[in-house]
């Protein structure tokens, strides 16, 4: 446990200091003019990012949730530019199945809940078939991690980029979002995994929440930041209470998503089998999307006019929320769904249920 | 600035323990107990049930053993609290002393005080209510008038004290006196008496009716009251820093989530197994809410068993609860077809007309809604 502790604070300091001297400005607005940062994604694969929850016999960090989340909340506290979050996920799954992570880019497909790939043999090899939308940065990736299902059962399936063809979107930060197509592709290498058909997307959910969190710390900093510096009326903005309140709320819709994405962290490395972070996993989508619509609100409001314009840096964050807060299910979708199981427990096992997480 | 993280962190086996021992207690002594009254939970006074939590061990759990107290830890403490809240137990008869009272007298009382008053908060038998807001001080305490004056063996005071929860049924105040109103700033010059309410000439307690029509909270006269020198509780003079303690205990405590809960579970069962979409959103996303606020609460209980001081994260969970608390019946008026029956409607109605008309009160109680976000301020750096 100590050791883990010590692996998780090294991780984050690691992640914190490299982000937060390699993400600046610049680098942002290039790459939202589609320059793909190669030399910042060549320091986070030195420094192993991608690789933190592959275990250490197949060439990783050899961390869990905890460890994954120091990496996650940091790439949404500097909104870095280039999929880590996608290829942390990548590196999971690939290693769920026994399978090793490959250099370079791997995303990760389907990221929609009703969208599925099928897998049939094709005498010792596999091949893939389906259509994934919202694919993050598949237009950058090297190869795409797969979790495809095969005569009811899931597979994990690594493919190699030019075996799917691929069309442009984009979410509203300009990150890429392809629509991927493959038709019979090749196949890599391809094994079955015990995970439930939806586990990626949950998964991303987890890391989605965790971004989030990492993005709406930097909100908190920044409007405190801002409102201590701005002046008018002759005081720092910061010193009327009507300003006052509103960034208390946002501390809190900050400290509440935090809370829930570590929650669920630590829920992923306690669990025995992936649904029993179900609950976990969910409250931390909930509260960390239902938080990005508040903080967002609060932080422009804070920032006034600037924050309204391209050259401040606010909006590289609220992008980023706006879209991370829809991204493998709203706070709808998860609420609905935590709705019914709850439902379906009944009032009595309630609270049984609650006290036992 | 502030952190405002809330670390994860898992109950120790022993505080898992206490869950089954209180769940037993409760199983033997509120059986049968109808939902509307659990809605009440720490509104709820019951002398004799009070009485009996004592003797079970589950009041001044925390506290030292040589002043009678249990010697257990913040974490054992915190699953008592939360599984008595989660019943509806009606634990607003020893919730104050046991919160603030007692924990107060041990930080700052005498050796007499201590060995006096603790044992009886333990057993149950010293009901403790608040003496600090007045008529024409509420958010700004600092501003109190109820005036002590040094004579022969004590002080004698006068003044009015106001929004006593329960003095009526309770044995004992801690009131904020003006012990030197010559004092040059007006955070000076205050003290804490400990004031007996069965056995004390020269006072008078007045209940005012809620706008529920109940009868909780009152107004506490004093005229030429006399209370002894050796109650006194601390330093005279040191009456703000005292009373600042008191009201981190006050604010930390895992309780400021929970007062809607037992609506959340009666809206569940209202909703039934196969609910609407828009019953099983509201549901789901309430649900979540709680969760996170008690990875929260147990966090601060982290912070209070490692010696810290929480009352910085105690502000922002009580703002978020109290947020919560009172948009629970809001959403349940608006999933479920119900009109709320105070007296004759079943259970559910009950509740929601009970939750309706106490919701107004959690984000006042305890530290409103714009003092706790001012402390959060501060804790931003923006004060």
């Amino acid at each position: 446990m100590n050791e883990m502790n010590e692996l998780s604070n090294i991780l984050t300091d690691q992640v914190n200091r490299l982000l937060g001297e390699q993400v600046d400005k610049p680098t942002q607005e290039a790459a939202e003019a589609g320059d793909w940062p190669e030399a910042l994604w060549q320091q986070v694969e030195e420094n192993g990012l991608p690789r933190v929850l592959v275990p250490e016999d197949r060439g990783g960090v050899g961390g869990g949730w905890v460890e994954a989340q120091a990496v996650l909340r940091a790439a949404g506290r500097y909104q870095a530019p280039i999929p880590l979050a996608e290829a942390v996920l990548a590196g999971w799954l690939l290693s769920q199945a026994e399978l090793d992570m490959p250099d370079g880019v791997v995303g990760i497909a389907p990221v929609r809940r009703e969208e599925v790939l099928e897998l049939r043999r094709d005498g010792d090899g596999w091949r893939l078939s389906g259509t994934a939308t919202r694919v993050p940065w598949a237009n950058r990736a090297g190869h795409l991690a797969v979790l495809a299902q095969h005569q009811g059962d899931s597979y994990v399936a690594l493919v190699e980029a030019g075996n799917w063809s691929s069309e442009a979107d984009s979410n509203i930060a300009a990150e890429p979002r392809n629509t991927c197509r493959f038709d019979n592709a090749a196949v890599l290498d391809a094994a079955r995994v015990e995970l439930p058909a939806d586990a990626l997307y949950s998964a991303g959910a987890l890391a989605r929440a965790t971004q989030i969190a990492g993005a709406l710390e930097f909100l908190l900093e920044e409007s405190v930041t801002y409102a201590n510096d701005r002046v008018q009326f002759g005081k720092a903005i910061g010193k009327f209470q009507a300003v006052q309140q509103e960034l208390a709320r946002l501390a809190g819709e900050v400290a509440a998503a935090g809370a829930a994405a570590e929650s669920a962290a630590h829920a992923m490395d306690r669990a025995a089998t992936f649904g029993d972070a179900g609950f976990e996993i969910a409250v931390a989508k909930i509260r960390a999307s239902e938080a990005a619509s508040i903080a967002t609100s609060i932080a422009h409001q804070a920032h006034g006019a600037i924050g309204f314009t391209y050259e401040h840096a606010l909006h590289f964050a609220t992008r980023r929320l706006w879209s991370w807060r829809a991204e493998f299910g709203s706070e709808t979708y998860w609420s609905e769904r935590l709705g019914r199981e709850l439902a379906g427990r009944g009032a009595d096992a309630l609270w049984p249920y609650l006290a036992e997480r | 600035m502030h952190s405002f993280r809330f670390a994860p962190v898992a109950l120790p086996p022993e505080a898992e323990a206490v869950r089954d021992e209180v769940r037993t207690f409760l199983a033997e002594n509120l059986a049968d107990y109808p939902p509307a009254q659990r809605a009440r939970s720490w509104v709820g006074h019951d002398a004799e049930f009070s009485r009996k939590v004592g003797q079970a061990g589950f009041i001044g759990m925390t506290y030292p053993k040589e002043y009678g107290g249990h010697g257990r830890t913040a974490f054992e403490r915190y699953v008592m609290l939360e599984e008595m809240l989660a019943a509806g137990a009606p634990v607003g008869g020893h919730w104050i002393a046991d919160r603030q009272s007692g924990p107060t007298i041990l930080k700052f009382g005498t050796e007499e005080t201590k060995r006096r008053i603790i044992p009886q908060i333990v057993g149950g038998e010293a009901l403790f209510c608040i003496g600090m807001s007045e008529p024409d001080s509420g958010s700004d305490l600092a501003s109190i008038r109820t005036r002590a004056t040094r004579v022969d063996g004590g002080w004698q005071v006068n003044g009015t004290k106001i929004w006593t929860s329960n003095a009526h049924h309770c044995d004992y105040m801690i009131a904020l006196v003006r012990t030197n109103p010559e004092a040059e700033r007006k955070h000076d010059g205050m003290s804490h008496l400990l004031i007996d309410l069965k056995n004390t000439d020269n006072l008078s307690i007045r209940p005012i009716r809620n706008l529920a029509g109940e009868e909780h909270f009152n107004e506490v006269h004093f005229e030429d009251t006399f209370v002894p020198e050796e109650n006194l509780i601390g330093t005279e003079g040191n009456g703000w820093q005292q009373v600042v303690a008191e009201l981190a205990f006050e604010r930390s405590g895992p309780e400021r989530y929970m007062s809607s809960y037992i609506l959340v579970q009666e809206m569940l069962r209202a909703i039934s197994q196969d609910p609407s979409q828009m019953s099983a959103v509201a549901v789901g996303r309430l649900v979540a809410h709680m969760a996170t606020l008690r990875t929260m609460s147990i966090s601060v209980a982290a912070k209070l068993q490692a010696g810290e001081d929480p009352a910085l994260d105690g502000s922002v969970v009580k703002d978020l609860g109290a947020v919560l608390e009172q948009s629970t019946p809001v959403i349940a008026h608006q999933i479920v077809e119900s009109e709320p029956s105070p007296e004759h409607g079943d259970d559910f109605s009950q509740v929601l007309a009970y939750v309706t008309q106490a919701a107004p009160s959690f984000s006042l109680r305890g530290g409103t809604r714009e003092i706790l976000r001012g402390i959060i301020a501060r804790g931003l750096g923006l004060r």
